[in-house]
């Protein structure tokens, strides 16, 4: 191709890019660099319903010639990723000069909300991920040998936890396994324990949403790993069957390295979402237990006061672990593509 | 008898018509507000105008859309309907409007303690009082043996008793889901034990004292006798948990006294035994163990001096004095001219009369109550003491005051 023909192909997709992906992480950094201004507080008299009283408010004409001189805000510099609600250095650091042992440490590391909200998020996207890929292949092998008439039936069953949205979809679980829910009342029943209650305990929640998780994101795998089983290779698969090949030995050898460019699409896909988990957390009100970067932006716009660079921070904090989390598999495709080549 | 008639048909008809014809604009209104009954009644007031657009946005999710909707120029909408710790983040944001002149022109139906005055100026106008008071079971209380509690410590009594009468296993409820509503449960606490929230005068957090471990305490001390699940409860799971039977103790919002029983399939026991008091005291001491609040509606000041106007105008018509029929009456304890307090204003009533603290408006309060919501849940699962939990909240909250500029 010309370089002209080139630039004009590319320059409406390099635009749409620039402006939809570029400059709103340029805007979410530099914010995330700065913080509102000092508040200037003045004490007033305030009544209402219930008497008078001396209250602090905002003095709104200092503050908005303040704001008008630097309409940014106070540059922090990094000072807010180091703050306590993000990667809490100080806090870190003290934590490793005063505890005994790594134990310890940790027990106070997981004190901090970054820290814990990483230990959940890893674990989810650690777990989840896996397990969904190893269930969505196995739901395509099964599909792909049922008869033709039945197929499109199960195949439309089988996507439903991905066509309900994932909000309803974990509100729905949560009302089944509150302890006055089915599965809460059955296992309940099951254990002959009537204060077990999947939602009080931590682990158990971790467990359901992780489970939950699976559900939801199976769907997904399953669907592409059965288009890629009808380009199978059918001589292939003949020769292998003549040679005596089992069936565990044909999809060992034959049917898994012909998906393995979908296995690495589908993870690569399933890290960034579960990674950025946040529904389930809403859905099973489980903010007591389980936390995630995604949860924190919205627990720092939803508050009564908005943080702002708070949230912008934890939105670059996100985009840092995506990146991290796919630089593997990223350079493992970089790679294929180059031997290839 | 047909001149009786005649006089009472037509004194209907002229204060219906006096009702529904008083009210006319000119301009755009668009109101928005949380979701409740109340608030479903004013709304509906304003939309009764005619010669101009009268829209409402009522949703629970209203604090994170108002300021963002507020912010533009012409803003989005034109009055938001607040309570006295949400009042704080519009004026910290400075996208409400002083009313002097409005009340003066067309707010003769106002009385004077409607009007919330910041600095001298009208910033908005209350219509309702709420607070958080008891609501329980007279029918189990009685059966138990017990006498309707005044503190916490007698709630705690009472609870043990119908536990050990084999009455109920769970008998205590209350919003504690992690979040906003487990924060506002320990500011409940925390000024029932006669907590200050900050150092005088200062935006320094002081709530790791002995006052904060107590009212902690108290917290972890009614959770034993909670459905194990409560720190997903808010204030619907747990009226639901009323309604079903399961809970005979439980301190409630006001607002939802009138309908606290009023649902399909609620039981004839629970709706006989259903009774209100006021609010209860903790650690030996007097003022309650409960925040006074009002809701009220603002206008915007990113609008035009039309809008404003129409929109106070509407917003006046929703709350007046001659819309407080049977329909709206029992729905809140208004703050509205000539207003009778029914049954089920009872608690709140009480609640103003025993001098609750009126819940904090400082700029700086939102930032608390949101730490308080998600570094108190370790303690409730009993993973960590009441100090650490504390400490944490005040860490929480200082880097969060940092921030925004309200500490260096």
């Amino acid at each position: 191709m010309k370089h002209r023909t080139f630039f004009w192909f590319i320059l409406p997709t390099a635009a749409a890019m620039l402006l939809f992906i570029a400059l709103p992480i340029v805007s979410v950094v530099t914010q995330s660099l700065h913080t509102p201004h000092d508040a200037v507080l003045t004490v007033t008299k305030n009544c209402g319903p219930f008497g008078c009283k001396d209250t602090t408010v905002i003095d709104q004409e200092a503050t908005a010639a303040l704001r008008t001189a630097e309409p940014l805000g106070k540059f922090v510099g990094l000072d807010i990723y180091f703050d306590r609600g993000h990667l809490a250095v100080a806090e870190v650091a003290q934590a490793w000069r005063t505890s005994d042992g790594l134990g310890a440490f940790f027990s106070q590391l997981s004190n901090l909300p970054f820290y814990r909200a990483m230990a959940f998020t890893l674990t989810f996207t650690f777990t989840v991920t896996p397990l969904m890929l190893i269930l969505g292949f196995m739901i395509a092998v099964a599909v792909n040998t049922l008869h033709r008439h039945l197929k499109g039936l199960v195949i439309f069953f089988s996507l439903l936890p991905m066509i309900v949205s994932p909000l309803i979809g974990s509100l729905v679980l949560f009302w089944m396994i509150d302890s006055r829910g089915v599965i809460g009342a059955a296992l309940q029943w099951l254990f002959s324990d009537p204060n077990l209650s999947l939602k009080a305990s931590t682990g158990l929640t971790w467990v359901m949403l992780i489970v939950y998780g699976v559900w939801h994101a199976a769907p997904f795998s399953f669907v592409v790993f059965y288009a890629g089983l009808q380009t199978l290779p059918q001589d292939q698969l003949e020769s292998a069957q003549i040679d005596g090949a089992t069936r565990w030995q044909r999809t060992r050898y034959v049917i898994i390295p012909h998906l393995m460019p979908l296995v690495t699409f589908v993870a690569l896909i399933q890290l960034m979402d579960n990674f950025r988990v946040f529904e389930p957390i809403l859905g099973f009100n489980s903010e007591a237990h389980a936390t995630s970067l995604s949860w924190f932006i919205y627990n720092d716009l939803g508050g009564e006061t908005r943080l702002l660079s708070s949230a912008a921070t934890s939105s670059v904090l996100t985009i840092l672990g995506v990146a991290i989390l796919l630089a593997p598999v990223l350079v493992r495709t970089w790679r294929d593509f180059n031997a290839k080549v | 008898m047909f001149l009786k008639k005649v006089i009472a048909a037509s004194v209907l008809a002229v204060s219906a018509g006096g009702a529904h014809a008083a009210c006319e604009i000119s301009g755009r209104v668009n109101i928005i507000g949380n979701e409740f009954p109340a608030i479903h009644a004013v709304a509906d007031g304003a939309k009764e105008c005619s010669g101009g657009e009268v829209k409402a946005n009522l949703t629970a999710d209203h604090q994170k859309i108002n300021v963002a909707g507020m912010t533009g120029n012409p803003a989005e909408y034109t009055s938001a309907i607040i309570a006295n710790s949400s009042i704080v983040a519009l004026m910290n944001e400075d996208v409400i409007r002083p009313l002097d002149d409005l009340v003066a022109k067309h707010g003769q139906s106002l009385s004077p303690n409607q009007l919330i005055v910041v600095d001298g100026k009208v910033m908005a106008v209350a219509f309702m009082a709420n607070a958080q008071h008891l609501v329980y079971r007279k029918d189990i209380l009685e059966q138990a043996g017990v006498e309707t509690p005044t503190t916490y410590e007698e709630m705690l009594e009472a609870a043990k008793k119908i536990r050990e009468a084999g009455l109920m296993e769970n008998p205590i409820g209350g919003p504690y889901k992690a979040g906003w509503n487990l924060a506002q449960e320990f500011n409940n606490m925390f000024l029932g034990h006669g907590g200050e929230f900050f150092k005088e005068g200062t935006a320094e957090v002081s709530i790791n004292n002995e006052k904060g471990v107590a009212a902690l305490n108290m917290m972890k001390a009614l959770s034993e006798y909670m459905n194990p699940d409560f720190l997903t409860h808010d204030s619907n799971a747990t009226n639901a948990e009323f309604r079903a039977g399961n809970v005979a103790l439980m301190h409630m919002w006001g607002s939802r006294a009138a309908t606290m029983t009023e649902a399909e399939g609620v039981t004839d026991d629970v709706k006989n035994g259903f009774a209100i008091a006021g609010p209860l005291t903790v650690g030996g001491g007097t003022t309650p163990a409960s925040t006074l609040w009002w809701d009220g509606w603002t206008v915007s000041k990113n609008i035009t001096d039309e809008d404003a106007e129409a929109t106070f105008v509407a917003m006046t018509h929703g709350i007046a004095p001659e819309r407080l029929n049977d329909e709206m009456r029992p729905l809140a304890v208004w703050l509205i001219d000539g207003y009778e307090p029914t049954e089920a204003a009872q608690g709140v009533y009480d609640a103003i009369q025993s001098e609750t603290t009126p819940y904090p408006m400082l700029p700086y309060m939102g930032l608390l109550h949101t730490a308080l919501g998600t570094e108190l849940s370790d303690f409730m699962q009993g993973k960590e003491s009441a100090e650490q939990a504390l400490a944490d909240v005040e860490a929480a909250y200082t880097a969060a005051a940092k921030e925004k500029g309200f500490l260096q």
